[in-house]
């Protein structure tokens, strides 16, 4: 079983600003002095200067299933959270060696399938998982990189205790509110930025075009590169116009493309012109049409059999969802030890498998106390908070499980760490998380930082936006 | 340039255009319905003109039935949701175009339109008395605030090109629109020229398309029906003429980049010489109703030029922008 029964018995969060002695931890002296000595109206006005700014440029999400906040702002908290250089040294190490495990395991699993052989991952997890196409068996991408972005959400529990909570390999999102919020942030605060050096995020689109040119097919000199979205009612439309622009390339929807005898082309105002890779933010099953499924409007007809034959190139690849599918997660540390013959820097949560009769069991007699989530879910959609819910609510979710025990996982309510966040009642800590950006090309690269997402209702433990969270300006302080 | 990204381009510029005429023709309206007019149904021929010019007469009879009236004329024009024609949806379908290639517009620009829309949402949708005349400023200023800033921030290339090319086109189609309309409504006035009604009138028609100085400068005389419609058709130095247009739409056309737009070229080409070459006496001898009835359907008929060489992609076959029906003057 899990060694969890540590961490259930609910230790209070971090603290990331004050030490438990209450002592303001020295990444966060500057910017106490700074911030804090502000009157309360006047850090509430800079809020408010920042939400005119955000909606002035048209930085909104769409929540589904809510035709009145059709355009939403994500709220920005306008204290930074702040790590120093050597704590995301180690965060930076950790990253770069999931997401090499996770590469590596997609070109296994789509190719020799050593990693089943060895017995270390049972068949039928990989099989008989949903989000395994069998299209991509065989098929050898440049670099033998499938998840050329990753997002990889961290949660702090301790000092020195990072968890990953979850891997995100197929169309994570969030990079632009990591970009705008800095951009943001440098317009309200000039002066924090003159007493602290924090490492620049700005190259990030400089980074991800590097990283989408490596990922051309071999022998194309000059790649043309395009974003492909779902269209502008699609929720996180901002950022694929935002990362376009900023990379100097064409925003395509499925309707500007057309296969023609293998190659993919778009319709321009000089007529058709080839493509050579698709940063597409649309998810698999919508890709193509004659592939997948057939009412969707937003693929291309032809493309998978353009991309099967080395024609195109997706970023990211069919199929990815296999590795972040949070079933296969608890596989990810035998997966570092396996390919890379290396320790893990970061750790799994302890996660029970609801498919197994045992875990199942001792779940359902906790409830109260644990987060149980779908394994196909995401956004925060569809989870069980046990401290937080209602008895009624947890009766409710029990027959969900009952229902279909495999589809769900459970994992114990961490305390996540805590920052000073602008609330009504004036500065409070709040829980919060972190999801950096990691970009596989020829070699792997990240920018120092990421989205630092927090949940601002007090006690709340759940920082995703379409369930109210906010996020915040993340922090490399250079030595 | 991706063709849809043109598109969206051209349609968000002619959709600006268009809000600001609309703006122009309402502003206009309005200052001569202030002029002392004792005549049967002086009224509802009035503010006839307005839904006229701007092609939603028919849904305004269904809306509202009964004769054209200023409130009701007024409100259904600048701020109805509902009727496609009005200022309010020009603001809405511009930005929604200039929401669709986000990234091919510079953020300045994004921002002028945005806040525009954010702005005009936050107004009250019943206009009325002295809050009239600010609204119109404030819907030309916009305009030309977008397009100073257009000017000023974005590459010279053809994402601009395609901009340009939507502002020209309507701003052609609106011009002729106006001076046809208003034509049809002054015209029973012509033998009293000189008159003080009359200067007031053909002084509000020139005002409406900022000409009225332009007009002074030039012939520095009464004004005259025919000089009138010589200025904005045949002088190539008034910007809102028909010849200035046609200028600017055939050069940007001639520095757009590739060869898939002979057609097009073709048809502004001869367009623009007609313009060009032309004399007001020979357009008043073959009527300038029946000239500008003409030169609108070749401006259709250029946009669909322009549609099918650069425009169009996979889902052609469904027009995805209302194409306005040339009013029918009585």
């Amino acid at each position: 079983m899990h060694e969890s029964t540590t961490i259930l018995s609910k230790p209070p969060a971090f603290n990331e600003m004050l030490s438990p002695e209450g002592e303001v931890r020295d990444q966060y002296r500057d910017v106490t002095g700074q911030l804090f000595s502000m009157p309360l109206e006047a850090l509430s006005l800079k809020q408010r200067e920042a939400e005119v700014l955000f909606r002035r440029l048209g930085i909104t999400f769409a929540v589904y299933g809510q035709d009145a906040g059709a355009e939403r702002l994500i709220p920005f908290d306008v204290i930074p959270r702040i790590f120093s250089a050597s704590e995301w040294g180690l965060l930076a190490r950790g990253l770069k060696q999931r997401v090499r495990a996770l590469n590596a395991f997609l070109h296994d699993i789509y190719h020799g399938q050593e990693i089943i052989k060895a017995g270390l991952i049972p068949a039928h997890q990989i099989l008989k998982n949903s989000q395994y196409q069998p299209e991509m068996q065989g098929i050898d991408l440049p670099n033998q990189v499938y998840a050329h972005i990753a997002g990889i959400d961290l949660v702090r529990v301790a000092e020195n205790d990072f968890y990953v909570l979850e891997d995100n390999l197929r169309t994570p999102s969030g990079v632009s509110y990591m970009l705008e919020n800095r951009n943001t942030m440098m317009r309200l605060f000039p002066d924090l930025f003159a007493s602290h050096t924090v490492a620049p995020v700005d190259h990030y689109p400089q980074m991800l075009l590097d990283t989408l040119i490596e990922a051309a097919p071999p022998n194309v000199d000059q790649p043309v590169i395009v974003v492909m979205t779902p269209g502008a009612n699609n929720s996180a439309y901002f950022e694929h116009a935002f990362l376009a622009s900023q990379m100097g390339v064409e925003l395509v929807e499925g309707k500007d493309l057309f296969v023609h005898a293998g190659k993919v082309y778009m319709h321009t105002t000089e007529g058709p012109q080839q493509i050579h890779v698709i940063y597409r933010r649309v998810d698999d099953d919508f890709l193509d049409p004659l592939v997948f499924r057939p009412d969707s409007m937003l693929g291309v007809p032809g493309l998978m059999s353009a991309y099967r034959g080395g024609g195109v190139v997706l970023a990211n690849a069919v199929g990815t969802g296999v590795a972040d599918d949070k079933s296969t997660y608890l596989y990810v540390p035998a997966m570092i030890e396996f390919y890379l013959g290396e320790k893990p820097i970061l750790s799994n949560v302890p996660t029970w498998r609801l498919s197994e009769p045992e875990d199942l069991k001792y779940v359902l007699a906790h409830l109260p106390e644990l987060v149980v989530k779908e394994v196909q879910g995401s956004g925060g959609y569809g989870m069980l908070v046990g401290p937080t819910s209602t008895p009624d609510e947890i009766v409710a979710y029990r027959e969900r499980i009952l229902a279909s025990p495999a589809s769900f996982i459970a994992q114990p309510t961490l305390a996540l760490s805590t920052c000073p966040t602008l609330v009504e009642a004036g500065i409070a800590p709040r829980h919060v998380d972190l999801r950096p950006f990691v970009l596989s090309g020829k070699e792997i690269r990240l920018v120092p930082g990421g989205l630092t997402r927090v949940a601002l209702t007090e006690g709340s433990l759940v920082v995703n936006s379409s369930q109210g969270g906010g996020t915040k300006d993340t922090w490399i302080l250079e030595d | 340039m991706l063709s849809r990204t043109a598109d969206h381009l051209f349609w968000m510029a002619r959709y600006i255009e268009r809000a600001e005429n609309t703006a122009r023709v309402l502003d206009v309206t309005h200052s001569t319905s202030l002029l002392p007019d004792d005549s049967a149904g002086a009224e509802a021929n009035l503010w006839y003109a307005p839904l006229n010019i701007s092609g939603c007469a028919a849904d305004y009879t269904a809306k509202y039935g009964g004769l054209a009236e200023s409130v009701s004329v007024t409100r259904f024009i600048a701020l109805d949701p509902d009727n496609p024609a009005s200022i309010y949806t020009s603001l809405m379908l511009a930005r929604e175009n200039a929401r669709a290639v986000r990234g091919a517009i510079t953020g300045e620009m994004w921002e002028i339109i945005n806040a525009t829309w954010l702005e005009l949402n936050r107004m009250s949708p019943t206009l009325s008395g002295n809050r009239l005349t600010p609204f119109f400023d404030w819907v030309k200023e916009r305009s030309h605030l977008f397009r100073g800033v257009t000017l000023g921030t974005i590459l010279k290339d053809d994402a601009l090109n395609f901009i340009r090319l939507g502002t020209f086109l309507e701003r052609a189609d609106n011009t002729a629109r106006i001076l046809d309309v208003k034509y049809h409504i002054l015209l029973p006035s012509v033998q009293d020229v000189g008159g003080a009604a009359d200067y007031y009138q053909w002084g509000a028609l020139l005002r409406s398309v900022s000409a009225l100085e332009a007009y002074r400068k030039i012939y520095r005389d009464v004004i005259s029906p025919q000089r009138v419609a010589e200025l904005l058709v045949l002088r190539a130095d008034m910007p809102r003429s028909l010849h200035a247009c046609l200028n600017e739409v055939d050069s940007t056309l001639e520095i757009i980049n590739g060869s898939t737009g002979r057609e097009a070229r073709r048809c502004a080409g001869e367009l623009h010489a007609s313009l060009h070459f032309n004399l007001i006496e020979n357009i008043f001898a073959e009527g300038l109703h029946e000239y500008l009835t003409d030169f609108l359907g070749r401006i259709d008929v250029l946009a669909k030029e322009i549609r099918s060489a650069y425009l169009a992609r996979r889902d052609e076959s469904v027009a995805p922008f209302p194409i306005r029906q040339m009013a029918q003057v009585q």
